[in-house]
């Protein structure tokens, strides 16, 4: 070990272990939203993978290749966000061509993943932990994922859900952050799995 | 700290760039290329795809009525579209009953085309074409009020119903963008095949109706499309009650010529609504046919007019003269044509009067 995981670890840990949503509770609004059946939710988490992976990639070089020679790291921000808004128009478009059914079903929630926290956070935690080309997008790619897996899993449980009774003063986001908090602590169980 | 430009370039830049990769994917993915349209039961067409299904159509030479000419707000340029349509879109919900969602109907300026469509039209718009023309008339009615006549081509036989209407296109002039289109009934009888009558009033800053008062004249060269439109004398035994508001007088001119050239025995009451004398135009033309046709009554009224004018006939809206002369309605037919307004209250006396709603025929101005 030369201080640097390698990027499978990366990538394993950051979808179980470091998982962006569930130890960061990054991207939660259209996690609470979209979780009330799988399909949706699945759609949802996908385009987040997507979005998440092609973004690393991006950012990475932006900033390597344009910000760090310039000494401009600062403006990371405002160009981190400038590329994550171009990815998801680009998705937006490729979805509503080639699967107008999901595109109608994710409604606002797909534009709005320009600015679910989680992927500016992915950016900004790659750039702060120093990785590597590879590594980052490794970690894009997990913690994509790692949110896909939350979502689904979130919407399975609330699929389920839809015939218990739940105390009426709990229902919606309220036993819903109760049953993420839960999910939380299970995956904790994953910690130590891999050395971090 | 030194001022420096870097930053804002460097912004500028990443930005521009991603918005060309937008552009270009857009290109690629949106309007990419061919996509087949199969219309009617006719074999799937291969078309060029990222416009509307209205002008798809057009170039098709299939011409779709649109009053409004693609914005819209008119809801005439109703299709069936069964495949490849996407979702109701907002802009369509307001001109779309539950029923007619139900069969595919969809507004064709609405729909981009995008992916294969499978689209039904009416049949009787196959035959619609389009036709030069030229104007051979232009014969002032009344102070706002113009009678335009149109010549067709050499050997050229123009056939309609009467009550139909026909599309004129209008030129490019100062202040007008793209040339467009709008809905005016053919007020000339459908013996006459070589040239119709359009009857045009000005509206104010009616595009059309504006060009053809301040810019026609005769020997202009115009192009129009048609006969559009389901407004027509149903061949029943019923009696029926033909309401006019201005310019709405047009296609029943042309029922009239047409039953007095057949002398058809319908019972039939015209009623001319219009808000003092002067806009009132072709009296006497109607109560001729009050001799030629075999069982119709003429009724001009008029809502306010002047004293000065003298006026001893029917005084009061259309819909208020229209009941004083049917007690009841009942099993009776309505045709409507005028402005909306009129239209609406109308069907709302009438249906309260007992006429079913799907026996009240109308032409609505949009």
């Amino acid at each position: 070990m030369n201080g640097q995981p390698s990027a499978i670890t990366v990538f394993i840990a950051s979808i179980i272990i470091n998982n962006i949503l569930l130890t960061n509770f990054l991207g939660m609004c259209s996690y609470l939203s979209i979780s009330k059946s799988v399909r949706p939710a699945a759609g949802l988490g996908m385009a987040v993978v997507f979005v998440m992976t092609i973004t690393s990639a991006l950012n990475y070089l932006v900033y390597d290749l344009v910000l760090l020679p310039l000494g401009l790291e600062y403006l990371r921000f405002i160009a981190f966000i400038v590329v994550i808004a171009a990815t998801v128009q680009l998705v937006e478009m490729v979805m509503e061509k080639y699967t107008p059914g999901l595109y109608y079903l994710l409604g606002i929630f797909l534009p709005l993943i320009a600015v679910n926290c989680a992927i500016l956070g992915v950016s900004l935690f790659m750039v702060i932990r120093q990785y590597s080309f590879v590594t980052s997008v490794a970690y894009g790619a997990g913690s994509g994922l790692g949110w896909a897996l939350a979502i689904i899993a979130l919407a399975g449980l609330r699929e389920k859900m839809k015939r218990s009774r739940v105390h009426p003063a709990l229902e919606g986001p309220g036993i819903t952050l109760i049953i993420t908090g839960i999910m939380a602590l299970a995956f904790i169980g994953f910690s130590g799995m891999v050395p971090v | 700290m030194d001022f420096s430009l870097t930053p804002l370039l460097v912004v500028t830049g990443i930005s521009v760039a991603l918005a060309l990769v937008i552009v270009i994917v857009e290109k690629l993915i949106i309007k990419a290329g061919p996509v087949t349209l199969k219309l009617n039961d006719a074999e799937p067409k291969e078309i060029e795809g990222g416009g509307s299904l209205l002008g798809a159509l057009k170039d098709e030479g299939v011409l779709v009525p649109s009053a409004c000419g693609g914005r819209g707000s008119c809801g005439m340029c109703k299709v069936k579209v069964f495949e490849g349509g996407g979702k109701i879109l907002a802009t369509e919900a307001p001109h779309l009953t539950e029923e007619e969602r139900g069969e595919n109907v969809r507004l064709s300026c609405q729909i981009k085309v995008r992916e294969n469509l499978v689209v039904e039209v009416p049949t009787e718009l196959l035959d619609i074409e389009e036709y030069e023309v030229l104007v051979t008339g232009a014969e002032p009615l009344n102070h706002d009020t113009m009678r335009v006549t149109l010549t067709f081509g050499e050997g050229v036989e123009f056939s309609f119903r009467a009550g139909q209407y026909v599309q004129l296109e209008t030129p490019i002039y100062d202040g007008l963008p793209a040339p467009t289109q709008r809905a005016y009934s053919i007020a000339s009888p459908p013996q006459e095949k070589s040239s119709i009558d359009l009857i045009i009033r000005r509206v104010k800053r009616g595009v059309a109706t504006t060009f053809v008062h301040d810019l026609i004249e005769v020997d202009d060269e115009l192009t129009l499309s048609g006969p559009y439109g389901d407004f027509y004398l149903r061949d029943t035994p019923a009696e029926a009650i033909f309401i006019a508001g201005g310019s709405g007088l047009a296609p029943f001119e042309a029922i009239l010529a047409d039953m007095a050239a057949h002398k058809n025995e319908k019972n039939v009451t015209l009623i001319f609504g219009a808000v003092n004398g002067d806009d009132l135009y072709d009296l006497d033309k109607m109560r001729g046919y009050e001799e030629t046709i075999p069982n119709f009554r003429f009724v001009p009224a008029l809502s306010s007019p002047r004293e000065e004018e003298r006026w001893e006939g029917e005084v009061g809206l259309v819909t208020d003269v229209a009941g004083r002369l049917f007690e009841s309605m009942e099993g009776m037919e309505g045709y409507l044509c005028g402005g909306p307004g009129m239209i609406d209250a109308c069907i709302e006396a009438m249906t309260e009067r007992g006429i079913r709603e799907e026996e009240i025929f109308y032409d609505k101005f949009s």
